[in-house]
Order: structure tokens, then sequence, then C-alpha cells
């Protein structure tokens, strides 16, 4: 039962460090992409069927696409990332960032009673129960995130979106 | 002796065979094994139906001179020709440009195959055969396609190569807008039938009226209206004409295939294929009854026949439109997707809500159930049809006195 996990823990953080390393923009990316899908592979193994076939379709097909798009049109043709800071204070911001997020992660990890009587295996849930719980007490939640993400798209095409003149007639 | 259940009687066969330790794996390994064998055939026999139909459609012969290597005066209709083609190029010079990506330029055609052919694994292929049993078959074989854009991006930047990055991003481009209405045309079926596995929306068209008419989805107004929607984007997904302009030869001269040779070039026109293949096997599974016969008397012949018959017509069916429809610009393929196929199928939801919520009308009310139904999506295809063709029609021709 833990041999998978462990292979799957592997991948995942394997890819993140690498990612993480590679100097080359496009690797990293894609690196990436191999993390989010080890991160499909713990949820296949904790029996997340829906969330993990979910997981690949988003990230894998969809977020991937925007990272790639966004390095392509904003490097401009370099694609190594610098190896220095580009200013002092950036890496300070950067690095009290990174320490709050990681400070709150570990919090919730330690708080996290471990050792507590196993809980019953819960029955396999349907995705036709998982829908009903979506549609039903949870409608306003995913009805939130819907009108989120219309949003985040027209603004987006807003601020892409820049009238130029018609080239004059010839 | 039942043919229905022969497969599986093989399988079970050969799995005794072997001590019981290893009989769970035998079992996986005979399901991929018959998928790799019947699919890896069937794309041989694609490849030479589809060049000679081609042939056929311009009033050539098409290829049939190759015969078997021993008896040389035995034609057969150049149906070896697959196995030519294959020992060509495998025996091919791979060609891998000196400045590029080496690993991702390998990479790019071996994850374009591989994930191309995990869409099978959820297919039904007849009443006793379906490889693997999802609750989420549908969303499965989504995911799974998912990672080919990931391939032709892999391809186009590996390649180092201006033109393979360029076609690459408009291959991209193209994938991207259909997928919106490939899914959203599908939406529906799961909508009417409530379930997300490819053997319960199969099972769901089982029936006939009067024991000829089938209750297949495609013979809905939603249905219909959402298997063309479907047609269209499976077409332009998997790169087909008239939605080839990726790799089209009057466009950037090969797109991201430019610099790939050999048995590396081979394996992307297959992932392309048994992309296109699995796209008609859920297009059959969700709108044409899947392994469903047409009339309750012709249940005799085993499900899996109709099934691959189903399969086989749907993939002349887009031969034949290669053979007939002419390429489309780049911005004329966006604007058909965004602008006419996207809010089409956002109505044809609509219409499957209606059609779901009045499963209860009977008698004189069921006429008016189609009629409501028909009228939701054709109306809008008329009036949207016009606008977006407003001032392109009539077309007017001048010739030279």
């Amino acid at each position: 039962m833990t041999t998978p996990l462990l292979l799957i823990g592997i991948l995942l953080l394997g890819g993140a460090g690498a990612a993480m390393l590679s100097r080359n923009l496009i690797h990293s990316a894609l690196l990436l992409v191999g993390a989010w899908a080890g991160i499909a592979g713990f949820y296949l193994w904790a029996g997340a069927e829906f969330v993990a076939f979910a997981q690949v379709l988003v990230y894998v097909g969809a977020v991937s696409m925007v990272v790639l798009f966004a390095v392509l049109l904003t490097r401009q043709g370099a694609t190594t990332a610098p190896v220095e800071f580009d200013s002092f204070q950036r890496a300070v911001a950067g690095f009290i960032t990174a320490g709050g997020v990681a400070g709150v992660l570990l919090g919730a990890i330690l708080g996290t009673p471990m050792d507590g009587p196993a809980a019953p295996a819960p029955a396999a849930i349907t995705v036709k129960q998982l829908g009903a719980q979506l549609m039903g007490p949870h409608a306003a939640a995913l009805l939130i995130v819907g009108v989120i993400l219309t949003v985040a798209l027209l603004g987006a095409i807003l601020i892409a979106a820049v009238d130029k003149p018609e080239d004059p007639a010839p | 002796m039942n043919l229905e259940t022969l497969p599986l009687q093989l399988r079970d066969w050969i799995v005794d065979l072997f001590p019981s330790a290893l009989q769970w794996f035998v079992h996986h390994l005979l399901s991929i094994t018959a998928i790799l064998t019947v699919f890896g055939l069937f794309f041989a026999f694609t490849t030479i139906a589809e060049r000679k139909l081609l042939a056929r459609l311009q009033n050539r012969l098409g290829p049939n001179r190759s015969g078997l290597p021993w008896f040389p005066k035995l034609k057969l209709w150049g149906l070896t020709q697959p196995f030519a083609d294959a020992i060509k190029a495998i025996t091919k010079e791979d060609v891998v440009p000196a400045v590029a990506d080496k690993v991702l330029h390998f990479l790019a055609p071996v994850v374009i195959v591989a994930f191309s052919l995990l869409g099978f694994a959820v297919l039904p292929f007849g009443r006793h055969l379906l490889p693997v049993e999802l609750d989420a078959a549908l969303l499965y074989f989504f995911a799974a396609g998912s990672a080919t854009e990931l391939a032709i991006f892999m391809a186009g930047w590996g390649s180092r190569n201006k033109y393979s990055l360029l076609a690459a991003m408009r291959a991209l481009a193209q994938l991207i807008s259909y997928e919106l209405p490939l899914i959203l045309s599908v939406v529906p079926v799961v909508m009417v039938t409530g379930t997300l596995s490819t053997r319960a929306i199969v099972l769901d068209q089982g029936f006939w009226t009067f024991g000829v008419l089938p209750h297949w989805h495609v013979f809905t107004p939603w249905g219909f209206a959402g298997f063309l929607i479907f047609l269209v984007a499976a077409l332009a997904e998997s790169n087909r004409s008239p939605f080839d302009l990726p790799e089209a030869e009057s466009e950037i001269i090969a797109g991201h295939l430019t610099e790939y040779s050999g048995f590396k070039y081979a394996l992307f026109f297959m992932g392309e294929y048994f992309g296109l293949t699995a796209l008609s096997g859920l297009g059959v599974t969700l709108f044409l009854g899947g392994w469903q016969a047409p009339c309750a008397f012709l249940e005799f012949i085993p499900s899996w026949l109709w099934f691959m018959g189903k399969l086989a017509g749907l993939i002349v069916f887009f031969i034949w439109i290669r053979g007939t429809l002419l390429r489309l610009r780049i911005d004329q393929l966006t604007r058909l997707s965004w602008k006419f196929l996207v809010p089409l199928a956002l109505l044809n939801l609509g219409n499957a809500a209606f059609w779901a919520l009045t499963a209860g009308w009977t008698g004189p009310l069921a006429l008016a159930r189609w009629a409501i139904s028909a009228a939701i999506i054709v109306v809008p295809f008329i009036l949207l049809g016009r606008r977006l063709s407003a001032g392109f029609a009539p077309r007017t021709y001048r010739y030279a006195a």
C-alpha cells in the first residue's frame, strides 16, 4: 500500500525540485506538468477518481498551456532564467512570502493529530453523489467560482484587446 | 460456441494456462495486447482505405501494386501496402537537428502515441467487452486526450525551428478553440442520461419503437445537433481536412513536423489516426448507440461487430469529407469555432435540459416536445448562420469576357 505512495511522492517532489533548479524556463514548466500529474496520481491512489481526472484535465491540459504561452509571449526568445536576484528588496520579499506559506503549511501539518484511531473506510462515492453535493448544498460556492472565472476572463480580454487604428488605405 | 462472448472465452482460456499468481497480470496484459493489435491493424488498413478512397474520389486508381514477397503474381488489390509503408518508415534515416532539444524532440512522438492510445480503455466495444469500467469514464477520456497538446508544443519548441514553433502555436490555438465545442457537445448526453459511465450511456440507448426504430441519441433534436457539432469538432481536434492546416503542404511547410523524419514522423501520423479512431469510437458510443443493433431482429449479430461496423462507417465518412471539402483559412477556422459552434453548443445544452425536464410528456405533447426542441436549435442555427455570412453571400462570379 505504501510503495505506490512512495513512488508517487518521488515523482512529485523530484519533478517539482527539478523544475525549481532548471535554468531553462520551458523545461521548468514541463517538469511542473509532471509534478501536477504526480498530484493526480496521488488522488487516484487515495481513491478520488473524479478529482484525479479533473486535475489532469485542468492542470495538464489547460493550465500548462497558459504557463507555456505566457513564457513564450513574455520572454521573446530568451527562455533561460537569470540566476541572480533582480534586487535585494525582491529577494527579501520572496523569502518572506515563501517563509510565510511554509510556516502556515507546517503549522497545519504539525497541528493535525496523526496517531488517532483510523477512520472507517468510507463507501466509494459515485460521481452522481458528488454532482448532487456540488449542485445542492454547495451550489452557491460553485456559482461564485464560475462568476470569478468569467470576470477574470473578461478582464484579461479587456487588457489584451488594444484597439489599433486600421491601416491607412493605400 | 457463443460469438457474443468469444473474445472473453479466448482470454479466459489463455489466462488459465498461467500460474494463479500471474493471472491478474496476464489478464490485463491481454486486454492491452488486444487493443494494440486490433487498433494497430485498424490503423494500417485505415491508411490504405484512405489512399484508395481518395484516389477513387479523384478519379485515380490508388496503390494497387504491392503484393506478397514470395508470390509476385498475387496482388491482393495492393492490400499489403501499409506493411511496405511501415518497413519503409522504420528503415529511413532519423535526422535530428544539431541544435534541437534532444530530449523533447524524442519525447514528443512518444507522448502523442501513448496518450492517444489511452482513450481506448473506456470505450465499450461490445456488450461484454469494456477494457476498464470507470464511473467517470468520459472525464477520463478527455483527460487522456489533453496531453496531445503538450506533445505538439514539445515538437514545435524542441525542434528549434521558427517554422515549427509558429506552426505549433497555430496548431495549439486550433486544438484549444475546438476542445470547447467538443466537450460542450458531449455534456448534453451526460445531462440526459445522468451518468458519465460509457457502459450506462450505451445501455440507455438500447430500446426500439416497434422493434425497428432505435432510440439512439442521434435521433433526437438535441442529439442530432450535438452529433453534428461533435463531428466538426472531432475533425478539427484530429487535424483532419478541412481543418488540416497545422501540417498542410500549402501552409507553413509541414508545421511542427518539419524537423521530423523516418519513424518519428510515422509515429505522429499513427497518433493522429489513433486519436481520430478513439474520437470516432466515442461518437459511436455517445450518439450512434454504441454496440446496439439498429433493429431488434438484427441482434443475433455479435455486438462488437456492430461497434466496429459503425466505427468503420464513421471513418469512411471522414475520408469522404477529406476528399470533398476545401481547407479553411486560420481566421475562418477560429471564427467558426468561437462565433458559431460554441454558442450553438451552449444553446444545445439548454435544449437537452428542456428534453430531460419534459421526459413525462406523452401523446400529442410528445409531438410538441419534438417541435419545441427542434425549434430551440434550428432557429438560432439559421439566424446565426445568416448573420455571420452577411456580406459574403450570395457569391458573385466574374469571368473574362
